[in-house]
């Protein structure tokens, strides 16, 4: 460094560098788990030739608590609160794919003015999980302000929540057959300001990173997965879309009241981590549209199907799955005719995604994990549950 | 927080995986193929196993409103076997309003069935729709042929879970379930199998990259080997620890004593 090379970027030879500083052996280093980048507890080994990622395994396991094995042990209904700790920034989603489940297992359907209030808590709780998403990624990756802002935001989010249930995060927002729950007296209005006052915050957002040239360096080409590659590894959700494949469970098998929405699925062209944060922005930006519209029209009615005080669903078992913010999030439920699950498979997105991590920083940077990492938007509690 | 031991009993039922033999009746992990072989045994087993069965205290002031339940699982069961699903319908709508009706499994029909049929004959035990959910129930000796024909030649290009269930009075206690999704047809399909304690299963990461880690979780938790996987290992519990929790044997307050023991130094993790 004492020659001044540093200061003439253009005499810097990279190669030859390479060989003067660095051995080629191959080393192998622990990233986590107790690591802030890593988003809770997970362990990435990193096998590297001096800064280039040869190859990572991922440990995890450490926050399993085994929740499958609980709801053999719970009734239906007493499961419903266990499913929210799973993906814990996204409560609201996974209560609404296992009430679905059992639903469709008991062949009940929520009413109408549910479906709507349904939508409405999920689409929030989609703006919120991004925005968790937004804030520590680009944490991350060195921008600082973001997450400030992101978090501010996502506030409105939890008032409105804590208004409705009394929880900001477990919400346990939704019951079997409906919510327990009317809407609370200026809700409407509540959802309304928020939209009007989050578009443009989200241009905020977009003005301090899609255009920042180092954002965009440290993202653009990054942590690239082709589309047959995130089908082959089962990868769904933001990531899946990044890459260019138009897939959304809320319109290809509408549940709830999704198909009488509009609004488009975002999709990136590259597949790198700059796509796959284009594609959450729009996200959100599509999830105020569907907000929007669903306040207008909420019908009025009743809130909870005929649905027996000891759900004793019949023989048989059923998989269900919803598009949770962070991809496809299935229940698969088998009935033994009483009154306990036999069992509960729950499919997370964020262990299915997490397994593409190997591919995607191969032959990168060590400091590109992180980034991937942050783009994959993985939870914890969800891929050990 | 004031009776831990009060709160257990009140939740954990540890004793409803303890039934002794004639309370578990006819597995009934897909009522259609034991109940279409014999379902004049099937629905009077079912009646009586369901009010034994009760264990939680909330629930057994409820019995009276399992007979039916299970009795119109039971009629249901009787229809599927001339494979006509004319005779389910008035049993569903019987139903009084506030008891859910059991959906029955119908019998798919397809091109794709038919040519599956013809190739593996009555290797393909089953093919039903439930609530409108298509599945196989195939032999474990043709389940990998049958999932490579169904990516290459039907287009099921992903593969959303592998999954299991134990039943473990079954001579062949485990369920194997591969969830398959076509992009193309947007269709979901499940391919189930069941399998011997012990015998193992040939690994499905040839055919989607995916099937890694979902059938290792499936060898964490039911000791389910795959031949062929790159590596067979544990997943979500520590590499040393002994036994498989999701097995219906498995209490939901068991634990590897040894392993607490002997890796956080303490006596017990409960």
């Amino acid at each position: 460094m004492s020659d001044g090379k540093f200061n003439r970027p253009d005499l810097l030879d990279l190669d030859t560098k390479e060989e003067t500083f660095l051995d080629t052996t191959e080393m192998v280093l622990n990233m986590g788990p107790q690591h802030p980048s890593t988003h809770g507890v997970l362990r990435v080994i990193l096998k590297l030739d001096g800064e280039k990622v040869l190859g990572t395994e991922c440990i995890i396991g450490y926050l399993h608590r085994g929740v499958e094995k609980i709801a053999e042990n719970r009734t239906y209904a007493m499961f419903n609160p266990y499913v929210d700790r799973m993906d814990y920034v996204a409560a609201v989603s996974n209560g609404l794919g296992y009430c679905e489940a059992v639903e469709k297992l008991l062949a009940v359907e929520a009413p109408p003015r549910a479906q709507y209030i349904r939508v409405l808590m999920t689409e929030l709780c989609r703006i919120a999980s991004h925005q968790v998403w937004l804030g520590t990624h680009a944490l991350d990756i060195g921008a600082l302000t973001p997450v400030f802002y992101a978090f501010r935001d996502r506030e409105e989010i939890l008032k409105i929540f804590e208004k409705y249930c009394g929880a900001r995060l477990t919400t346990h927002a939704f019951r079997i057959g409906g919510c327990i729950y009317e809407t609370y007296e200026g809700f409407e209005q509540d959802v309304k300001v928020f939209c009007e006052k989050f578009l443009p915050k989200l241009d905020e957002y977009e003005e301090l990173l899609t255009t920042n040239r180092i954002w965009v360096g440290r993202t653009k080409g990054v942590g690239i997965l082709a589309a047959e590659d995130c089908i082959a590894l089962g990868v769904t959700g933001p990531v899946l879309r990044a890459s260019g494949v138009e897939w959304d469970l809320r319109k290809k098998q509408p549940y709830e009241a999704y198909s009488k929405f509009q609004f488009d699925i975002p999709t990136g062209l590259n597949g790198d981590t700059y796509d796959r944060y284009l594609v959450r922005i729009q996200e959100m930006r599509q999830s105020v549209r569907i907000l929007q519209q669903a306040i207008e029209d909420i019908p009025s009615g009743p809130i909870m199907a005929k649905v027996p005080k000891v759900i004793k669903p019949a023989l048989g078992e059923v998989y269900h799955s919803i598009e949770a913010p962070k991809g496809e999030l299935g229940y698969y439920i088998v009935s033994d005719g009483s009154t306990q699950p036999y069992r509960v498979r729950v499919r997370p997105p964020s262990f299915v995604n997490l397994q593409a991590l190997d591919k995607m920083v191969h032959g990168m940077l060590v400091a590109d994990v992180v980034a991937v990492i942050g783009t994959l938007d993985i939870v914890l509690g969800e891929v050990d549950r | 927080m004031q009776g831990k031991p009060a709160r257990q009993q009140a939740v954990f039922l540890p004793e409803r995986h303890c039934m002794p033999e004639e309370n578990k009746g006819p597995e009934p992990v897909s009522p259609s193929p034991e109940g279409a072989k014999a379902p004049a045994e099937t629905s009077p087993q079912v009646k009586s196993d369901t009010p034994a069965a009760k264990t939680a205290p909330a629930t057994a002031a409820k019995t009276e409103e399992a007979k039916p339940t299970a009795a119109k699982a039971g009629e249901g069961a009787k229809p599927t076997a001339p494979a006509t699903p004319k005779p389910a319908v008035p049993a569903a709508a019987k139903a009084a309003p506030a008891k859910p009706a059991g959906p029955v499994p119908e019998p798919w029909k397809c091109e794709l069935v038919e040519s599956l049929r013809k190739q593996y004959g009555s290797g393909i035990r089953e093919a039903s729709t439930y609530v409108g959910q298509k599945y196989l129930v195939v032999d474990s000796g043709i389940t990998f042929e049958v999932l490579r024909r169904m990516r290459d030649d039907e287009n099921y290009d992903y593969c959303v879970d592998i999954t299991a269930v134990h039943w473990p009075k079954r001579e062949q206690p485990f369920d194997l379930i591969y969830i398959l999704y076509s992009f193309p047809q947007n269709e979901r399909v499940r391919i189930k199998t069941q399998i011997a304690e012990g015998q193992p299963m040939q690994s499905a990461v040839n055919l989607w990259p995916t099937a890694n880690w979902l059938e290792r979780e499936v060898f964490d938790m039911f000791g389910i080997v795959f031949e062929g996987h790159p590596d067979l290992k544990r997943i979500l519990l520590p590499d040393g620890w002994h036994g498989h929790p999701l097995r219906k044997d498995y209490n939901i307050l068991q634990q590897d004593q040894e392993w607490v023991h002997i890796n956080l130094g303490i006596e017990s993790a409960q």
